[in-house]
């Protein structure tokens, strides 16, 4: 135990980390949306320390996750603060702790819910993807769809 | 994960996929969970379908019967218009301009979502186990286990529905994507009663299908201003895909500026 809380003291101690809540911006279809924003009206909630606390301490130092909570941040849409998963010095999730929609389902989604864009368009296969949304496809345009293919290759 | 089980059917011109994986996948639970869904998306069409002459919506659109003679469930969809209209500043309306002047009774905009969130419920009591139901290409589901496997989502290439523009990893909640590709130009800003310009689709991620659905086709009917009207929608993340292939991703990013050490 001691070498875990040593660890997780170090890592709270050096972690400076900006979050990118809100964000707007505009690529071309081929960029990938990781590219730094450049829109008008980001929003960076700062995770300089806070509040860590572990959620393994099974020894060693595999396995050892801690989470930080960082201050509050205020926007345009209310206060919004983050919480960051780090796991042998890397972030392994972010989620948002409280959000200005104060719904909690909201918050689950949006910690989670990125679109990504690809870097070509890909087949669906090559995507490994479980469902397909799309401007709406009727019962005539099914067949030979994105979808029918996914929903033939499962049954 | 092994992959996932998956029923189709057909109801409301529509196509309903549905995958589910854990506990309940192809026994009794699950199939009969399978055939509530398409009961009461029957339903649903039989109320609301503005093909069908005598559906409730149409008899209450030509004057025949009140709000009081319907179902309770049309003053709820109507409730829910008119909070959209409201929202999207009149862009969205389930009162569409007519062809002849005048307007005509039209909650297609609402009640898909809002049908599939309600349709979902034998599914959600499906215990352990889970979910992911798509009408159409909108589509709502569920992760039980926040350390599990999210739901792959990819969104359709406007210009090419045969393949996918991008991938929205989902635990719980609904993505929908409003465009014309499959059904031809029949979406309208109700503002201006002419079709929206420069965006080709809209995708749309929120907590309920209700909510995913109408945010996407009020972004559409937005224009060129879908992803400044999206980017004021708190609660929502999404994809803007305009008509010259280029893309804007609106979204709480939640990406790390700043990586340790």
């Amino acid at each position: 135990m001691t070498a875990v809380r040593r660890i997780v003291l170090w890592l709270m101690s050096t972690l400076t980390v900006l979050v990118l809540v809100f964000g707007y911006h505009t690529s071309t279809s081929s960029t990938s949306a990781t590219a730094s924003a450049s829109g008008g009206s980001t929003v960076l909630a700062p995770v300089t320390g806070g509040t860590g606390t572990t959620s393994s301490g099974t020894g060693g130092t595999s396995s050892t996750a801690t989470t930080v909570t960082g201050d509050a941040a205020s926007t345009r849409w209310g206060p919004v603060q983050v919480e960051l998963t780090i796991a042998n010095g890397t972030i392994t999730d972010v989620s948002v702790v409280e959000y200005p929609n104060n719904n909690g389902q909201d918050r689950q989604i949006n910690a989670r819910a990125l679109p990504v864009l690809v870097q070509e368009t890909l087949d669906a296969q090559s995507a490994h993807i479980d469902m397909v949304s799309g401007a709406t496809v009727t019962s005539d345009g099914y067949v030979g769809s994105l979808q029918s293919a996914l929903d033939r290759a499962g049954l | 994960m092994s992959r996932p089980t998956r029923y189709v059917e057909h109801v409301m011109g529509l196509p309903i996929s549905l995958a589910l994986r854990g506990r309940h996948t192809d026994d009794a639970a699950a199939r009969a969970a399978w055939v509530e869904v398409m009961g009461v998306l029957r339903e649903v069409d039989r109320v609301f379908s503005t093909y069908r002459a005598d559906s409730a919506i149409s008899r209450l659109g030509r004057g025949e019967v009140g709000l009081e003679g319907c179902p309770p469930e049309v003053a709820e969809v109507l409730a829910l218009g008119a909070t959209a209209e409201r929202e999207s500043g009149g862009a969205f309306s389930v009162r569409l301009p007519a062809a002849g002047g005048g307007t005509v009774l039209d909650p297609s905009g609402v009640v898909k979502g809002w049908a599939v969130d309600r349709a979902a419920a034998p599914i959600r009591d499906l215990a352990d186990t889970d979910f992911c139901l798509s009408a159409g290409g909108d589509l709502t589901c569920r992760t039980l286990d926040a350390a599990g496997a999210p739901w792959r989502i990819g969104v359709e290439d406007p210009a090419d529905p045969g393949r996918v523009l991008a991938v929205v990893p989902v635990f719980t909640g609904a993505v929908a994507t409003s465009g014309t590709t499959h059904r031809g130009q029949h979406l309208v800003d109700a503002r201006t009663a002419r079709p929206p310009s420069g965006v080709a689709s809209v995708t749309v991620v929120a907590g309920s299908l209700t909510w995913a659905d109408i945010d996407a086709t009020a972004a559409y009917a937005h224009g060129p201003e879908a992803a400044h009207w999206l980017e004021t929608r708190p609660g929502r993340s999404g994809l803007v895909v305009w008509d010259d292939g280029t893309t804007t991703v609106v979204a709480p990013v939640l990406q790390t500026a700043d990586r340790h050490p």
